[in-house]
């Protein structure tokens, strides 16, 4: 860049401190843009400064966001997670970081009792609660590291049929099961006769549908259809009708062109255009990938998944590798279903964070209007809230724009240096599981990260930032 | 009896200045003896304990209100006064119903300005953090804060060398950029010289010469105090040169500092040398020019006659007593003061002192002669600068006023911006009373130019009638004040 000549003032000043030296300014009739500073979090001055003058900070965080933002997740398979896992019998993935069951909350056990009834490890769901207990037999991982996400309790087994995206530039790929609706579903810990049922349903016919529809109508863009998303009111985490109806849009002539009956297929268009949450377990995996591409890389603060297991919140960071940073999971605030309360809710539960890692979601509120008030807010707010994401990320995404906002691009690669300095958490929207193995969904609403895994994950950078200094 | 209330605020946050001011208020509402509304850091809970508040654990984070009132009737009134001062002092904040959010840190701020010029003033702790935001999005900052370790200092300074870009400070008082003051700074007209300098008062002294002869400025880059240290190397001072050199517009540079570290100096008069611009060194220190001798041969190498430096008022005459008690808001001005009076007077005691047998304890009171930079670290604690709150330099005057063994009293007063509105309004009338007793010669070096909003000469000519000599240099103040304390007549 070329050097400012000193006899010429300044076009504009940036002023943070005390107000009078910005009062100077304004009153010498140059433009200030005054930051409302407060002190960051407690504790985390010191580090803070470390990673600050990181000399590969910049560019690796420009980095990250850049390979982030470059990655088209393209849908191009779907198949049972055996196959594209090697997933084995009695192997099980869950949402979140890892976890044992002994710590595991209401909604996590249900869903693996179901998933165990479902693979026939035993006949009732009930009988599978001592076999996790035992453990002998069985195992858990998360999905995050098998390079899956999985919504609310995010379970996993061998035979569940999973949506496969590719970045084709790299051929890398992400996984996540298929969507089973609202209301009494195994992801929200529910593990009734009906649910068992349903999922036998999308393993015998849906999944084997959606195979071969997506092998013959070939890649679909899930980056393009996101984009396309948040100009049709979705904010791709609790609102995905008009991605769902987009994809299916897509899938409609080779759904019906499939060598399934005609009942089988209408039964599938019925199923997805009944469910608007079929495209989240496409929109996670899209927003999965894009943020692996955004991984390893040293000295970069950029956040690249947020995940919980009803338990433990859970974030990992570019420059600190696979390490998790965790803190207990918090009870959203929102709207209760029925006569359910937030007595009735368990902690924030699942992997859907991943659309708020990628900037969308909470992040983009804004984009959501419709929805505003489902998670127990006001359209001021979501504006609000989706200005304020962008005072704690890196960047913006020009593919993802948001027409109220004037077409700003969606606040993304979260900064866990913003966090620390501004104090403000991402915002989270998310559906709410009954705390008891078995209820349900209880409602919906917004959340946020424990505020300590923040200033663990800097310390943790520090920590290298120090390490490579002294070699 | 009076009783006290001391409160716990989490999460509440203004910043020091605006929150001394709200202190300020609320201790001038009537039946309340003592406030302190401050963020509960160390330092100000030290403030506190010193005030013989009981204060209960608090983060950093955490506002405390301390008050000490009259009786429990006045304690409503008092906390209305707090929430009236916080008000008032927080305009813009959000409420409910906002759609728009105000930047949170400068990276932000400069998104939203379309960059620019970065001014950072956030305590030292995190003033690093502010202005690498500034550096990321390649834009040049100045860094009003002090108490920056100095390693934070370095890297700062090395990354921006690196991204060719200029680091003011960080401690860096005073700046002018294509005529617009930043920090503590003076109005200029438009000029030739270009300015670096590694003090802020010493810069604003230059400032105020090179205006009253007439001569303009095209810039004045501020560095920092230790930026010619070993440590830094001179790094901005390097930067701020090449600039000035780049600048069509500048023809002749001049370098105020405390003398560099020898091997600093030889590298920047080195730097300096390759340039097209010829650079003149104006350094302060034992057995060195002052800044008005250094001013004049600038004016030598401009080609523009010395003028006859301002004054005002009617010369002093001594009235008794032998020492001399200089009251300073400007560092650098008691630095300079203190350097011309012990070449005749011998041993200055200071809370700066020369050399560290002459420091003084915190009473500030000795015998013989005496200087106090009331704007140094130690006389700033839980409270603003003098040049905003004089409170502290006009108990002072009084004292030493008192005291018999006082044959002149030399004071300097620096207007500009960021300076007090009407400095004469509080200080006029101490000058008034310190004579009423004994009439005291008062000496005082006022440091302005005539485009200063405060006004030079109303400035000057309101401490001239209140019976004091006023001048534009510190050093013909300071001589003045050294020949009267010697028995020399005008």
């Amino acid at each position: 860049m070329s050097a400012l000549l000193p006899s010429l003032p300044p076009t504009a000043v940036a002023a943070v401190g005390a107000d009078m030296f910005a009062a100077a300014v304004d009153a010498q009739a140059v433009p200030v843009e005054r930051v409302a500073w407060a002190p960051p979090m407690d504790g985390t001055t010191d580090d803070l400064a470390t990673v600050a003058a990181d000399p590969l900070r910049r560019d690796a965080n420009a980095l990250a966001v850049s390979r982030m933002l470059d990655v088209q997740a393209m849908l191009v398979g779907v198949a049972p997670a055996s196959e594209l896992l090697g997933l084995e019998k009695g192997q099980f993935l869950h949402a979140g970081p890892p976890i044992e069951w002994s710590r595991a909350s209401g909604p996590m056990r249900g869903a693996l009792m179901g998933a165990a009834a479902f693979e026939g490890l035993v006949e009732d769901p009930e009988d599978a609660a001592a076999l996790f207990a035992a453990g002998s037999s069985v195992s858990l991982d998360p999905c995050h590291h098998h390079g899956a996400v999985g919504p609310m309790a995010g379970v996993v087994s061998p035979s569940m049929w999973m949506f496969v995206l590719e970045d084709p530039a790299t051929g890398r790929r992400t996984f996540c099961s298929l969507n089973e609706g609202l209301g009494k579903v195994l992801r929200y810990g529910a593990y009734s006769p009906d649910v068992l049922t349903r999922l036998r349903w999308m393993r015998d016919v849906l999944g084997p549908l959606l195979g071969e529809a997506v092998a013959a109508a070939g890649p679909i863009d899930a980056t393009a259809i996101l984009g396309q998303m948040l100009q049709m009111g979705d904010e791709a985490h609790n609102r995905n009708r008009a991605g769902t109806l987009m994809l299916l849009r897509d899938l409609a002539p080779s759904l019906v062109r499939s060598s399934r009956s005609s009942e089988e297929v209408a039964e599938a268009f019925a199923f997805i255009g009944g469910n608007d949450h079929f495209f989240l377990n496409v929109a996670m995996p899209a927003c999965k990938l894009a943020l692996d591409a955004g991984r390893d890389i040293p000295g970069s603060t950029m956040v690249v998944a947020m995940a919980r297991n009803g338990t433990d919140f859970g974030i990992q960071v570019s420059g600190t590798g696979d390490q998790w940073f965790t803190g207990p999971a918090q009870l959203a605030d929102g709207l209760f279903l029925g006569d359910y309360g937030p007595d009735d809710a368990n902690p924030d539960i699942g992997d859907s964070a991943i659309t708020e890692t990628a900037g969308i979601g909470g992040f983009a509120m804004a984009a959501a209007p419709a929805i505003v008030r489902f998670v127990g807010g006001t359209v001021p707010d979501a504006l609000a809230t989706s200005r304020r994401m962008r005072e704690i990320t890196i960047g913006e995404n020009d593919r993802w724009p948001i027409p109220v906002l004037d077409f700003a691009g969606a606040a993304t690669g979260i900064d866990v240096s913003a966090v620390c300095r501004t104090g403000i958490l991402p915002q989270i929207n998310t559906g709410m599981a009954g705390k008891v193995a078995g209820v349900g969904q209880v409602g919906a609403g917004l959340v946020t990260p424990p505020a300590s895994i923040f200033p663990a994950a800097l310390a943790e950078l520090a920590r290298r930032t120090c390490a490579r200094a002294q070699h | 009896m009076t009783v006290e209330h001391v409160e716990i605020r989490p999460g509440a946050y203004a910043d020091s200045v605006a929150l001394l001011q709200v202190s300020r208020d609320v201790a001038a509402t009537p039946g309340v003896a003592a406030a302190q509304v401050a963020m509960a850091t160390e330092l100000n809970l030290e403030v506190l304990a010193g005030m013989g508040f009981d204060v209960p654990a608090a983060s950093a984070n955490d506002m405390v209100v301390a008050l000490r009132l009259d009786d429990e009737n006045a304690l409503s009134a008092a906390l209305a006064a707090v929430d009236a001062a916080l008000a008032a002092v927080r305009k813009g904040s959000s409420g409910g119903g906002q759609v728009t959010v105000p930047p949170r840190t400068t990276a932000s701020a400069l998104r939203r300005s379309g960059g620019g010029l970065a001014l950072v003033s956030v305590p030292g702790a995190s003033a690093l953090v502010e202005a690498m935001d500034a550096l990321d999005a390649g834009c040049d900052v100045m860094v009003f804060s002090d108490n920056v370790p100095v390693e934070q200092e370095l890297a700062l300074k090395r990354i921006a060398r690196d991204r060719g870009l200029l680091v003011m400070g960080p401690d860096c008082g005073t700046a002018v950029v294509g005529g617009l003051g930043l920090g503590f700074a003076n109005a200029v007209t438009p000029g030739n010289v270009g300015i670096v300098a590694a003090s802020g008062t010493g810069c604003q002294q230059v400032l105020a010469l090179l205006d009253a002869a007439g001569v303009g400025v095209a810039a004045a880059l501020g560095v920092g105090g230790r930026d010619l240290s070993s440590a830094i190397g001179g790094i901005s001072t390097m930067t701020a040169l090449a600039r000035l050199d780049a600048d069509p517009s500048v023809d002749h540079v001049l370098v105020v500092s405390k003398p560099p570290a020898p091997e600093v100096a030889t590298a920047v008069e080195k730097y300096a040398a390759g340039l097209s611009t010829p650079v003149r060194f104006a350094l302060l220190g034992a057995g060195q020019p002052d800044l008005t001798t250094q001013v004049e041969a600038l004016l030598g190498d401009l080609g523009v006659a010395v003028p006859e430096w301002p004054s005002w008022g009617t010369p002093a005459s001594s009235a008794g007593g032998s020492a001399l008690r200089g009251l300073f808001v400007g560092g650098t001005l008691c630095d300079e003061a203190m350097l011309l009076a012990a070449a005749t007077l011998g041993d200055v005691r200071s809370n700066i002192p020369l050399s560290p047998e002459l420091a003084l304890d915190s009473s500030l009171l000795a015998p013989g002669h005496l200087m106090i930079d009331f704007g140094d670290d130690g006389l700033t604690r839980g409270r603003a600068h003098p040049m905003i709150d004089p409170t502290l330099r006009l108990e002072h005057l009084a004292k030493v006023a008192a005291d018999p063994d006082t044959a002149v009293i030399l004071l300097d007063v620096v207007l500009g911006h960021g300076a007090e509105d009407d400095p004469a309004a509080g200080l006029a009338p101490a000058v008034r009373a310190a004579r009423a007793a004994r009439e005291v010669p008062v000496v005082v070096a006022c440091v302005g130019t005539s485009a200063d909003q405060q006004g030079l000469a109303r400035q000057a000519e309101a401490l001239a009638a209140a019976g004091a000599e006023v001048h534009l240099s510190n050093a013909a103040a300071t001589r003045r004040a050294v020949a009267l304390v010697t028995g020399g007549a005008r």
